[in-house]
């Protein structure tokens, strides 16, 4: 999922199954954060790490179901860079969407976000 | 069984327990060579958990539900058969057959069937309308009939009962629980408390009859119409639902041969063997040495255990043995707290009872205690929050006299008590506080999410996390292990004090420099966290100004600061102007109104004397502040740690008691200080004279006006541990109170941890108050200068942040909910209507908690 990019006109996009949707260019992500992108009907959050990298998980906070994890604050905890959701502060691994903190969401279900594929395209 | 070249293990059921079996069976290392491992199950589906079954209708769906994931029997090479129920087991040719007539060979027979709902057999309990609640297909139909149905009666008022009458009230159903013992939950707590929590139901809507059986089920036209009460009653009903208890399910080993106990149970030993060396029982249909059937899910968990070390290990493992568990229960249930533990009847000989009992308060609280001073067992209903540190003691003497045990907190001190090592502080997975300790002293473990990975402790109904990360602090401490003494990981050599001396000795103006320079990981890949960004991105703007939004240090905020706004659970957010000192104009007050309404967002006075108007969505933000920046309104930092409040009471203009006007200086310390960005909230209040109706003693800077000038006080605050403020200075003059303020939040600003408020700072700091005192008063650090200088310039420099975002389109165009299609809203942002107001729709998520 991880791609890097640095050149100018360049967009971001992600794969639906069928094919990529443009989401907006790189340029217009901050490092160090995400957005939020409606995919299908689907919500994605995309992340730009302080590196460049992009990766694109669920934007479904599984502890309180809101849609909110793009704007969660994006970071490292050793080697793994994570976010953190901002309602409960839990940190998912943005490279498999699994949740460091917690393995299930109070209510017993797992505690992970999907994962979509995401790329740089010049 | 180990000498066998080949072991096949067959388990029939599985649930729960059965399937904790086999987690226990493969996580073993190595893994036993040729063994190979059938289930035969009953259930159309794999096991899950039942435990929190109710979720069910709250939206968790079954794979939610689910214990065993797709890869769990494939990656372990488990055959497991769904559907099909073992009919006979033949243990003289050691097979078992199936009710689709398959016949399948084992070497070793693990039962775990676990229980049925006992269903008493009164006339018509089987007519259509009548439901058991014990599986997803009994809750599949519980839901279709309460489509139809107005009224629902529950037969039980025990655990089970009462959870069944929640989600049926939930359903919307007018519910009723017929209960034969003369209180709720008789097994677990005793007549007072069940009289505090039949109250409590009772406010919930639910009707409580209690000693009172079920004679009959009315049937009309072949449907449930009604039920007949012992005392000849008739209950009006379209839904029953049974939850009088439930019965091991026995019969398989029954017909086999095998003992069972007098009232039901597989009769087994302490390593959970039958008296055939091949068949072991487990879980809830297995008759402990003890004499007893759990019907709860941890002591299935330690039978389950028990049985798979044998067949890992070989010869069975004296300290590994099931001879018994206790029957503590704790739960929230339909809201209400109640937890019975030990000997909850105080049925040992010579034993006293320590009881507190608020029946108006709903609070009940009963410690047993034993003739020599040991703890044996108690109830607690309405307030059980000692449940987590009482239950561990169970059985030991108890440190300190009970009845500061039992006494509300506004009466007597919470206690902390010390667990010895022994203490079982996770029940569900049987982890004493000794295993914890040890997480954290030879495991490196210095959190509960690590307790949580290494040991399993709190993973199971969560009853127990809070005392585990008392447990962690403590350790941590007494182990003198570096409590790490710096910010997070990436900051490991600094706190964030000495964060705050490096940005403004060497004038760093950025996120990137300082991680670079000072930071504790080298390379681009060098990241912070969601500990020092939020930290770093505070002490950036205390010092430097600027728009907190710009360049670098956006992706330092968190999502408040971020949208300038606070998150809501759904997703929303609030907005809160600045209204200083709590004077507000009538214009003022309708501009407020008509935004509120054109935008449609739900009002509110909030305990800062402003509004709150929530539900905004991030689009409209911009448009909301707009106009409230056309009114003249400024951003009152509700998101921020920073300044929020300057409460006033009306004061000398108007009060026949004032000797100051503490709204005009409300007003102008709350205009010099707002915007200013502090390791944690700041909040002050001005009271005219000393009736003190601003409660600025309550704040971490509170005035109140004296016939001479002003007292100072420092240091308090409401919130989880309230405290009073200290005072710092009397009889002061106007210039020196504000040079004194001015100094004393930024030597706080200057060396408080990270959300370390003015009131832990002041106790935290060496010489606590007579220390700040001779800094700010007497100079004795001699950085007074500095301070009035950093206070001068945060005054001079301070914008509104909100006019600023909206002067630039750079900053506004942040302000949207999805990247790839601006302007379209975030559809699952809902709301209802509640008193003419709106409400956020939730999210389907679990309500009841803490089991
Ligand atoms: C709106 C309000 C409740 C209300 O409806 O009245 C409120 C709402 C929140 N409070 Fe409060 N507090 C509100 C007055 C208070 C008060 C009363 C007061 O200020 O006089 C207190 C106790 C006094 C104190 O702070 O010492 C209070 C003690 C807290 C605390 C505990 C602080 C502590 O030191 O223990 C928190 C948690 C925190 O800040 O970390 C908190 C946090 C929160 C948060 C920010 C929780 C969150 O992260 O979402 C709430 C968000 C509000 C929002 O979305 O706008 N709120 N909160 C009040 C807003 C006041 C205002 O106009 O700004
Ligand atoms: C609504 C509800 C709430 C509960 N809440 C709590 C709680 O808060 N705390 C707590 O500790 N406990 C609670 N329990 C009890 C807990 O669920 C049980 O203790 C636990 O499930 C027991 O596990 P088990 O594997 O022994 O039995 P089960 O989970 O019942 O599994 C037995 C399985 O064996 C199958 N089976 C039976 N006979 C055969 C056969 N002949 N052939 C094949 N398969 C067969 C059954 O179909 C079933 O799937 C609750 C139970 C319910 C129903
Ligand atoms: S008391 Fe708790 S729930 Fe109420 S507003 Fe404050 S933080 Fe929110
Ligand atoms: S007691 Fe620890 S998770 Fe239930």
């Amino acid at each position: 999922m991880g791609a890097t990019g640095t050149t100018v006109e360049t967009t971001v996009e992600i794969a639906t199954g069928t094919g990529w949707v443009t989401i907006c260019p790189y340029d217009r992500l901050t490092p160090g954060r995400g957005v939020a992108a409606l995919i299908e009907g689907e919500q994605v959050a995309v992340f730009r790490t302080r590196a460049g990298e992009l990766y694109a998980l669920g934007n479904r906070d599984p502890f309180s179901g809101a849609y909110v994890m793009s704007r969660g604050i994006v970071g490292r905890r050793g080697e793994v860079p994570i976010v953190t959701s901002p309602m409960y502060q839990q940190a998912f691994d943005l490279r498999t969407g699994e949740c460091l903190d917690e393995p299930t969401t109070p209510d017993g279900t797992p505690a992970a976000l999907p994962t979509w594929r995401v790329r740089v395209r010049s | 069984m180990t000498d066998a070249q080949q072991t096949h293990v067959v388990l029939v059921g599985h649930g729960m327990v059965g399937q904790r079996f086999l987690e226990a069976l493969t996580e073993a290392e190595p893994r036993p060579p040729g063994l190979r491992i059938t289930v035969l199950a009953e259930e159309p589906r794999r096991a899950y958990d039942r435990v929190h079954l109710t979720s069910w209708f709250s939206g968790t769906t079954a794979e939610e539900l689910s214990l065993c994931g797709d890869g769990f029997a494939a990656e372990h090479g488990i055959d497991i058969r769904l559907g099909d129920p073992v009919e006979t087991i033949d243990r003289a040719a050691r097979t078992v057959t199936t009710g689709a007539g398959h016949t399948v060979g084992y070497d070793t027979l693990v039962l775990a069937t676990g229980s049925y709902p006992f269903v008493p057999p009164v006339p018509g309990h089987d007519t259509p309308g009548c439901f058991v609640y014990r599986t997803i297909e009994d809750l599949e139909a519980i839901k279709a009939a309460a489509d139809r149905a107005r009224i629902g009666v529950v037969v039980g008022g025990g655990l089970l009962g009462l959870e069944a009458a929640g989600a049926l009230t939930a359903m919307g159903l007018d519910t009723h629980v017929v209960e034969f013992a003369p209180r709720l939950m008789a097994l677990q707590i005793d007549d007072g408390g069940g009289r505090v929590l039949r109250r409590k139901i009772q406010d919930l809507g639910v009707t409580v009859h209690t000693g009172a059986g079920t004679r009959a089920i009315v049937d009309r036209a072949g449907r449930v119409a009604g039920m007949v009460l012992s005392d000849g009653t008739e209950l009006a009903a379209d839904l029953v639902v049974f939850s009088a208890g439930v019965r091991p399910r026995d019969q398989l080993a029954r017909a086999a041969g095998l003992a069972v106990g007098e009232r039901g149970g597989i009769v087994v030993d302490e390593y959970c063997r039958t008296a055939d060396p091949h068949v072991l029982a487990i879980g809830e249909c297995a008759l402990a040495v003890d004499g007893r059937v759990y019907g709860l899910v941890a002591p299935g968990y330690a039978m389950a255990e028990v049985a798979a070390r044998q067949l890992v290990a070989g010869p069975p493992d004296p300290d590994r043995t099931f001879t018994g568990a206790d029957l503590s229960t704790s739960l929230k249930l339909l809201g209400v707290d109640v937890a019975g533990f030990g000997d909850a009847h105080g049925v040992a000989e010579d034993c006293v009872e320590v009881l507190y009992s608020n029946p108006q308060a709903g609070v009940y609280k009963k410690l047993v205690i034993g003739a020599d001073g040991r703890l044996l067992g108690g109830v607690l209903v309405g307030d059980a929050d000692a449940y987590a540190q009482l239950r561990p003691l169970t059985g030991g003497p108890l440190p300190v006299p009970p009845e500061q045990l039992v006494l509300p907190t506004a009466a007597g001190p919470r206690v902390r008590l010390a667990l010895p090592d022994t203490a079982v502080v996770c029940s569900c997975h049987g982890v004493a506080k000794g295993t914890i300790r040890a997480a954290v002293t030879e495991h490196d473990v210095v959190d509960v999410p690590g307790v949580k990975r290494r040991t399993k402790a709190g993973t199971g109904c969560g009853g127990c996390v809070k005392l585990i990360g008392g447990i962690v602090t403590e350790e941590l401490a007494a182990a003198g292990i570096e409590t790490r003494r710096g910010l997070c990981e990436h900051f490991a050599r600094y706190t964030r004090a000495e964060l705050y001396e490096i940005v403004r000795v060497k004038g760093i103006g950025g996120f990137a420099r300082l991680i670079d320079e000072h930071g504790s990981a080298e390379g681009p890949d060098a990241d912070g966290c969601e500990v020092c960004k939020p930290a770093v991105g505070s002490i950036l703007a205390s010092l430097s100004g600027g728009h907190i939004l710009d360049g670098e240090q956006a992706a330092l905020q968190d999502t408040n600061d971020h949208f300038l706004a606070n998150l809501q659970r759904n997703g929303s957010y609030s907005v809160v102007p600045r209204i200083p000192g709590g004077e507000v104009t009538p214009e003022g007050l309708i501009t407020i109104g008509e935004i509120a309404r054109d935008f449609g967002l739900y009002t509110k006075i909030t305990g800062g004397q402003r509004i709150d108007m929530f539900g905004a969505t991030v689009d409209q933000l911009p448009s909301i502040w707009q106009r409230l920046v056309a009114a003249g309104f400024e951003s009152g930092h509700a998101y921020g740690k920073a300044l929020r409040t300057v409460k006033s009471c009306v004061g000398q203009t108007w009060c026949r008691y004032g000797v100051q006007d503490s709204v005009a200086l409300a007003i102008e310390l709350e205009l010099r200080y707002r915007g200013l960005r502090s390791p944690h909230k700041l909040k002050s209040a001005v009271s005219g004279c000393t009736r003190e109706c601003a409660e600025a003693q309550s704040k971490d800077f509170g005035v109140i006006a004296t016939a001479e000038g002003w007292n100072l006080y420092v240091g308090g605050n409401g919130g989880t541990t309230p405290r009073h403020a200290e005072l710092l200075a009397s009889d002061l003059d106007h210039d020196t109170l504000i040079r004194t303020i001015d100094r004393f939040l930024m030597f706080y600003i200057r060396t408080a941890d990270r959300l370390e408020r003015t009131a832990s700072w002041l106790t935290r700091i060496e010489g606590g108050l007579d220390h700040v005192r001779a800094v700010v008063m007497d100079d004795a650090l001699g950085i007074c200068a500095d301070l009035d200088e950093l206070m001068g310039r945060h005054v001079e420099t301070y914008e509104d942040e909100w006019a600023a975002t909206l002067a630039d389109p750079e900053r506004v165009r942040r302000f949207v909910s999805f990247a790839n299609a601006p302007g379209v809203p975030d559809p699952t942002v809902r709301f209802t209507p509640e008193r003419e107001q709106i409400k956020p729709v939730l999210f389907e998520r679990l309500e009841v908690r803490g089991r």
